[in-house]
């Protein structure tokens, strides 16, 4: 019974072992430092317990060399433990280059997963072995939070605005994902899996299944169906500027500020459109607010990027 | 009324002469506004971040204001802050009557600001741009704001009445600790030993009227079309 | 220190206790240490309420799947359990209970600088309570005591408003409090009490004072907003109509972060009472100690991101959040060191205070420690929302600031009531209660680390072991909570009179009768020594 006690979560992602690693130490110091006290505490709390009543100490009251001394080390631990943890949190933060896209929006109390190749999940996220995976992700409510353990990987998935997460998993098998923000009655049942495949299988996987449209199609239906392309015309002729090119792109705007055309710019475009004014165009787009939900509005990006991408963005 | 019955019944118990309670009263009315400073700076705080996201809609919600009557305002509590000063220092001088005049004169200048305050409230309320109780501009205000966005216009609005509201509780609260003030000088209970409550609720009265100095150019001067 | 000692009256000696008869004596009473009893009796109550909420949560997760109540229920008991035991007990408590009683007797003054204020903190108090319990009666909120929101604001279908403004009203006790401390220390020292002559409780009063007058205000603001939008809502929180959660929690936690160091700045102060006495020694490293707590207190203000780190915020913001994260975990490991090098040499007694001081040095170090996982950046990512967190806060807040609570019960309770407490069960309990929360919170630090992620009513079947020794520590500490309270009461009739200085402390509330008179002194002290002169001091008991 005590070998099914799970003392460490499986690490199955590049930086499992790092954080890990870091994580002993922290945890190596905590019991040094805790022993320590306690051990001292106890040691003196015996060699000089009080024999008789008359009893009068002699008076140590301070000593610089020893107060310098334990400022210095707890300051050179936290240092070190501070720069070690800064450099791999920062490390961690960047997106590997060609890191495959995959789409989440959580909602009180499910996640909805959309694979840019069309295949959609509920709880379940499918991602092949040894690849960057990068999750652009929002939440059509409240705050959620998206929570891999045995990844090492956290983020906060909020409405009205993306958060993006990336990771490698090294490891085929299945690893829970939990909501990790308070969403209300039903937070501690918004999890799932996550399911790491062998790079075939994935590819298997990825073409079974309900068939449904790829992102970028299901985009393009939108942008007729809704009346987007009345006015963006691909040449620019049209009331609205031409949406060719434009993911990645600088944009000016009315205010002389310089915004990057990434997903949350686009998303704002769609939802609050006159929130940033381009130059040259006149503020009548009509705002989709209601009209689309959070998942039409990634199809639509994933459209829109389909249309050519300058330049790397930054979410 | 021998000056010896009138110190032992002003002396609080727990000091041991009238300058240390003085002392004690002035640096507690400070503290009390460090926590005010803080308070209204919450406030501002907020005003300041959506502000910079949202700059468009705030200068153009902000050009909707009456800003005639909010710099009349201003001129009023500036105006009041000067009464006030006279009136502490009638007290400190033990000059009963000019006292009573210039705390009465205070709280008139007191009551003019927030009439004017009801009159801006009214127009706003008629104006229909009063958030959460109805926020529905039309004709010319709603071009105006629409292009900033009437969701970013509604923010600027709520911290509008919310800066003005919580300045006017204060204002209201000012009123009160000055009636008390006038009516405890006809009392004749200050003299030039005794006066801190004077200078105490000058101090707050300052400082209301320095947070107005603040909202009044975030808030009326931001869109600057004057 | 050299003083006049009182000489007590032949016959019934009036103290501040049967100085007046009667419920109106009590409740428009303006004597400090009235009123701190006052405050005693309201926070025990609170106590014991989100005790019992706590109960029932450690019952729920017993079983995987939850066994006690509906998950829309256990969120109700999680977030009541937090609101109460930190806005109504954990907050006021040393402050409001010991600071007002002591810091007056500890200055050589009569009474706090302003005695009404004192008693509209209580009365303030109360009336936020009233809301608060209103609240739990109609079934209570259901949001977590952070209140993020959108979900507060637009969603939770509970009792947010009457809570928000509970917490509101109690905020202002708060401020009240810091600034009658505040004042009083700066106005109100007796002759020849300087600053470095003041005990160090005083000056861990002070730091948590310009803690509670600065922070406080902004959390009113906060919820002030919350209570708004929630009523109105005009998008000051809501994305969908331009608002921004994220500032919600930014405001939140610039008050919240250093509210957590004004539940544990006075826990430090306690135990810097406690152990020159029962070491019969000076404090080792007097100033540092003072400096670090007003340090602390500073530096309280600027960490408030690490609660952020996985909200999406700058990695730059979390970069510098992250440093003086580790900056504000110096000063108190500084105190802790000194507190130990406190212990060498002295001539050290067993009794209970001193078991709570000692076992708060330790169990305030593991929790400190603790927090530089929460600290460093990639380790938060992991950790952050799971039950590290939770075994972390509980660490210093019961195994710090409660232990400090009930240590500063055991040795002022003499002076505060005039009677002895029976030390043979006061050590039992310490034990009891030492062990209880180490079973309790111990293994919720594990839980976290596996990824038990906090607030879930019901949870995978693999973490059910670790669960069970926690909700089985629960029920130790659960009933080493209740020994005192029997104990205390029983000794209010039977306990043996004390007398003026049990402990054979330094310190000027010693040189009083127990009970204190309502003046406390009958001449005005005038001070010559520094605190803590166990060497120069006549030895014995009286």
């Amino acid at each position: 019974m005590l070998a099914d006690i799970p003392i460490y979560p499986a690490q199955a992602s590049t930086i499992a072992r790092e954080v890990d690693q870091l994580h002993y130490v922290l945890t190596g110091i905590t019991l040094f430092f805790t022993a320590l006290i306690f051990l001292t505490i106890f040691y003196f709390m015996i060699k000089y317990r009080r024999r008789s009543p008359d009893e009068r100490p002699r008076p140590i009251t301070n000593s610089v060399p020893l107060e310098v001394t334990w400022t210095v080390i707890p300051t050179l631990i936290c240092v070190g433990i501070y720069l070690w943890g800064a450099s791999l949190y920062f490390t961690n933060a960047k997106v590997p280059d060609g890191a495959m896209e995959i789409f989440v929006t959580g909602k009180q109390w499910m996640w909805k997963i959309q694979h840019p190749e069309g295949r959609r999940e509920i709880n379940e996220l499918h991602v092949p072995v040894g690849r960057p995976v990068k999750l652009t992700m929002t939440s059509e409510d409240v705050i959620h939070d998206f929570f891999i353990p045995a990844f090492r990987i956290k983020k906060d998935v909020l409405p009205g605005r993306y958060t993006s997460l990336w990771f490698t998993a090294t490891e085929t098998g299945r690893y829970h994902l939990f909501c990790g923000q308070y969403c209300g009655a039903f937070h501690a049942g918004m999890g799932g899996w996550v399911i790491v495949m062998k790079q075939d299988d994935y590819e298997r996987w990825l073409n079974g299944g309900v068939f449904g449209q790829t992102m970028e199609a299901a985009g393009e239906s939108i942008f007729q169906d809704r009346g987007c392309l009345t006015c963006h015309l691909a040449d620019g002729s049209g009331r609205g500027p031409s949406l060719v090119g434009l993911f990645g792109k600088s944009v000016h705007i009315s205010t002389g500020e310089t915004v990057a055309a990434n997903e949350s710019y686009l998303r704002e475009a769609i939802l609050h459109p006159n929130a940033k004014d381009v130059p040259g165009y006149t503020a009548t787009m009509p705002t989709y607010q209601g009209q689309l939900n959070d998942e039409q509005v990634l199809d639509l990006v994933a459209y829109i990027r389909s249309l050519g991408q300058t330049g790397k963005a930054r979410p | 009324m021998s000056e010896v019955h009138t110190k032992t019944s002003i002396l609080a118990h727990q000091f041991e002469n009238l300058d240390q309670q003085l002392e004690t009263d002035t640096l507690g009315i400070w503290v009390f506004l460090v926590t005010e400073i803080m308070f209204f700076g919450g406030l501002f705080a907020c005003y300041t971040v959506y502000r910079s996201f949202y700059l468009p809609a705030f200068e153009a919600t902000s050009r909707v204001l009456n800003v005639r009557l909010g710099a009349l305002n201003t001129m009023v509590l500036l105006s009041s802050s000067f009464t006030m000063a006279m009136a502490v220092r009638s007290a400190q001088t033990a000059k009963r009557n000019a006292l009573m005049a210039f705390l009465a004169l205070t709280m008139v200048l007191g009551v003019v600001f927030l009439g004017v305050k009801a009159i801006e409230y009214h127009a706003e309320y008629m104006e229909h741009i009063i958030p959460g109780v109805d926020f529905a501009p039309q004709g010319e205000i709603l071009q105006h704001l629409s292009p900033g966005g009437l969701g970013h216009a509604q923010i600027f609005m709520c911290f509008y009445f919310l800066m003005t509201g919580v300045h006017a509780i204060h204002m209201i609260i000012g009123l009160g600790l000055l009636l008390t003030l006038l009516l405890r000088a006809r009392r004749g209970t200050f003299t030039s030993q005794y006066f801190a409550p004077v200078e105490v609720t000058g101090l707050y009265w300052h400082f209301v009227d320095i947070v107005w100095i603040f909202l009044f150019p975030l808030l009326y001067l931001i869109g600057g079309r004057y | 220190m050299s003083t006049t000692l009182e000489e007590p009256r032949a016959g019934t000696r009036i103290d501040y206790l049967n100085a007046d008869y009667g419920w109106k004596s009590w409740l428009f009473t303006t004597d400090h240490k009235r009123i701190a009893l006052l405050y005693l009796i309201s926070i025990t109550f609170y106590f014991f309420v989100g005790g019992t909420f706590a109960v029932l949560m450690r019952i729920q997760l017993i079983e995987p799947q939850g066994s006690l109540v509906q998950p829309e229920t256990y969120n109700r008991l999680f977030t009541m359990h937090g609101i109460i035991m930190i806005f109504f007990f954990l907050i006021p408590s040393i402050p409001a209970v010991f600071g007002n009683f002591l810091v007056p007797m500890m200055i050589g003054a009569r009474d706090l600088a302003f005695p009404r204020l004192n008693l509209l903190s209580w009365y303030i108090y109360m009336v936020g309570g009233i809301f608060t319990l209103y609240s739990v009666i109609h079934g209570g909120v259901d949001t977590g005591w952070t209140f993020y929101t959108p979900y507060s604001s637009t969603y939770a279908n509970s009792q947010v408003i009457p809570v928000a403004l509970g917490v509101f009203i109690t905020g202002f006790s708060s401020i009240l409090t810091g600034l009658n401390f505040i004042v009083t220390i700066h106005k109100m020292r007796a002759p020849g009490m300087t600053w470095f002559r003041m005990p160090l409780f005083l000056w861990s009063m002070y730091s948590t004072s310009i803690i509670m007058v600065l922070g406080t205000p902004v959390l009113a603001i906060t919820l002030f907003l919350l209570a708004l939008e929630r009523l109105f809502q005009v998008g000051i929180f809501n994305p969908a109509l331009g608002g921004d959660p994220l500032l919600f929690q930014d405001l939140f936690w610039f008050y919240s972060h250093p509210a957590v160091y004004i539940m544990i700045l006075p826990a430090m102060g306690v135990i810097s009472e406690i152990i020159p006495c029962f070491s019969r020694k000076q404090i080792f490293g007097y100033k540092a100690i003072a400096f670090s707590s007003v340090g602390i207190a500073v530096l309280s203000f600027l960490v408030w991101g690490h609660h952020m780190f996985v909200t999406g915020q700058s990695i730059y913001a979390g970069l510098v959040f992250s440093a003086l994260s580790f900056l504000v975990a110096i000063p108190s490991a500084i105190k802790v060191f000194n507190w130990t090098a406190t212990l060498y040499e002295g001539s050290i007694s067993y009794d209970a205070p001193m078991l709570y001081a000692l076992g708060f040095i330790g169990l305030f170090t593991m929790g400190g420690l603790t927090g530089l996982f929460l600290a460093s950046l990639s380790t938060d990512v992991q950790l952050n929302g799971t039950y590290f967190i939770v075994a972390h806060f509980h660490y210093i807040m019961v195994g710090g600031a409660v232990m400090g609570y009930l240590g500063a019960m055991h040795y002022w309770w003499p002076k505060i009531s005039g009677r002895l407490y029976p030390e043979a069960w006061a050590r039992l309990a310490a034990a009891i209660i030492f062990v209880g929360f180490n079973l309790t919170f111990f293994p919720q630090f594990m839980l976290g680390y596996l990824g038990m992620p906090r607030r879930y009513a019901f949870y995978p079947a693999e973490f059910q072991f670790l669960n069970v020794m926690s909700s089985a520590g629960a029920s130790i500490l659960g009933v080493g909570y209740l020994i005192p309270l029997v104990y205390f009461v029983w000794s209010m009739r039977y306990g043996p009179v004390a007398g003026p200085n049990p402990w054979g402390a330094t310190g000027l509330e010693w040189q009083t009768p127990s009970p204190p008179p309502t003046d406390n002194f009958e001449y005005t002290p005038i001070v010559t020594e520094d605190p803590y002169e166990y060497s120069k001091q006549e030895v014995g008991l009286v």
